[in-house]
């Protein structure tokens, strides 16, 4: 195998056909960078899970004095109930990695806390706010454990999930990153497309060569490689643009404008970036010399 | 060398055999023209010994090998024991003549050491020694067909096949042609030519086959061209 040869062969392929070359290149990098961009979309909803599934917790609302929820119709909580629900959720660890019980006091304390410059809080006293059990999962995702367990139990008004909030909003985000992938699998077909049509016109082009390289003997490795060779360099190159804009989505849209703006969130981190980059140029690489292998099979054929 | 047996071919476009059952031998060594008016299948005899086709029936045999149960990697080094020159030169024009020679090993990996050692030497044996650093279209028509032979002989093949060598070139050109494929001949490659030109034929008197809408219609040594049947 004569490098040299290859090497100088590969270069003037891509010269010779500079302008497919740079459209290869451009619609490599725009259909990478977007399935980048989707994948980051796919990392950072991981990140807000990690993030806000650690905090929330499900709240078990105890009956109070007039409570109209049908559990509650024997009136207020009592202690012996309390009790009980209590030890119920102690019996389901390790599913439940803590449990706190917050008293009408110290209910009524952090909502004071909450609303300390709003008016509402004159008109509130600690007997009208419920006392609950606060409970962590060791797995939020086992919710319904929880809530099956204990919903509509006599002394229980409610059993809230905070998880069923985010989840909105967690969907709206993976709707967006299947958004993104959608297009980027679209452009990605167009991409490989346009390698096919790229290198139909350079095994045309090079005809002649091609055809004197089978007649002296050449095996059909040699033929293919400066092709195969030539379709990898120019897709290496748009994916290696597509990592360029990945960096400036992260440095600058994450970094500068989205990170300063919502600080009570966690953003992804550049190991997302790290761990993306090269997913987008071996995708790049390999779908371009799969394109261009199966085209020349049939163009440059022994 | 060259064995046919009951070979036939048609194409998948045509209802008319290109071949039909030829059976014939051609020893090592020996210099054969294949003639024949166009359309007659001499084009396909020499694709199917190239193994550019494979016969519908009937056996293929070039250098000891039965070429239909050739598997495809193994064609690259069928063709580099056969050399092989054409009516049009197939040259690549914007590479010099020590180039395109050069072009033939380089694609099969040969060391440049041992490329700058046989080039001129095989350039001399076609009479282009002072011309290597030229272009193919700063040469006359002769000179591009001695490049092209260059090029064919250069791995100094078993076999060499010309398909109308001499077919555009004028009579004195051609002869100086043919007498190169005779040296190259008489230094032990069996050669194939396929030609139209019946003076040569009738010079050379060298073993003449001779094809009609696919069918052998004379096998003859010491031939001539226009032999009335």
């Amino acid at each position: 195998m004569r490098a040299t040869f290859v090497t100088s062969e590969v270069g003037a392929g891509l010269r010779r056909n500079l302008t497919m070359t740079f459209a290869v290149i451009i619609t490599v990098a725009v259909s990478l960078a977007l399935f980048g961009v989707s994948l980051l979309v796919r990392a950072q909803v991981t990140t807000m899970q990690d993030f806000w599934y650690d905090k929330v917790e499900v709240s078990i609302f105890l009956c109070a004095r007039g409570s109209d929820a049908a559990s509650c119709a024997s009136g207020a909580v009592t202690a012996a109930q309390r009790d009980q629900i209590r030890a119920d959720l102690e019996s389901l660890r390790p599913l439940v990695e803590e449990v706190y019980y917050e008293s009408k006091e110290e209910a009524f304390e952090r909502f004071r806390e909450q609303f300390a410059n709003s008016p509402i809080v004159e008109n509130v006293t600690a007997e009208a706010l419920p006392e609950s059990f606060r409970v962590k999962l060791a797995d939020p995702t086992q919710y319904d454990v929880v809530a099956s367990a204990f919903a509509g139990r006599p002394g229980i008004e409610q059993v809230n999930d905070q998880r069923q909030i985010l989840d909105k909003f967690f969907a709206l985000l993976n709707g967006l990153q299947a958004v993104a992938l959608i297009i980027a699998v679209v452009m990605l077909v167009v991409t490989v497309l346009l390698i096919v049509n790229t290198m139909r016109v350079a095994a045309f082009s090079r005809r002649r060569e091609t055809g004197i390289m089978r007649l002296v003997g050449a095996s059909n490795f040699y033929i293919q490689l400066p092709f195969l060779l030539e379709a990898a360099v120019a897709a290496a190159l748009g994916g290696g643009l597509a990592v360029v804009g990945l960096v400036a989505v992260k440095s600058f849209v994450i970094d500068r404008v989205l990170a300063p703006s919502f600080q009570f969130t966690a953003f992804v981190g550049w190991d997302a970036v790290v761990a993306i980059a090269p997913i987008l140029l071996v995708t790049g690489v390999a779908l371009s010399s799969v394109a261009a292998f199966f085209t020349l099979r049939k163009y440059l054929r022994v | 060398m060259i064995l046919f047996d009951h070979v036939s071919k048609t194409y998948a476009s045509q209802n008319r055999p290109a071949l039909d059952d030829v059976s014939l031998e051609i020893e090592k060594g020996e210099f054969v023209f294949l003639v024949g008016p166009s359309g007659s299948g001499k084009s396909t005899f020499l694709r199917l010994v190239l193994r550019e086709e494979r016969p519908n029936s009937g056996q293929v045999w070039v250098l000891g090998k039965e070429l239909d149960r050739l598997s495809n990697w193994k064609i690259p080094s069928l063709r580099r024991q056969i050399g092989t020159v054409f009516q049009d030169f197939r040259l690549l024009p914007n590479k010099s003549v020590f180039e395109n020679v050069a072009f033939a090993l380089e694609v099969i990996g040969k060391p440049r050491s041992h490329i700058r050692k046989v080039v001129p030497e095989v350039l001399e044996v076609v009479g282009l020694e002072d011309k290597m650093e030229r272009r193919p279209d700063e040469l006359s028509g002769g000179e591009q067909q001695r490049v092209a032979i260059a090029r064919a002989f250069v791995n100094r093949p078993m076999l060499l096949i010309a398909d109308e060598p001499t077919g555009n070139l004028d009579p004195n050109t051609s002869v100086g042609i043919m007498k190169l494929l005779d040296r190259i001949n008489r230094l032990g490659t069996t050669v194939i030519m396929s030609t139209h030109d019946s003076q040569i034929v009738d010079q050379m008197r060298r073993r003449v086959i001779e094809l009609e809408t696919g069918h052998l219609v004379r096998d003859q040594s010491r031939g001539v061209y226009g032999y009335a049947r």
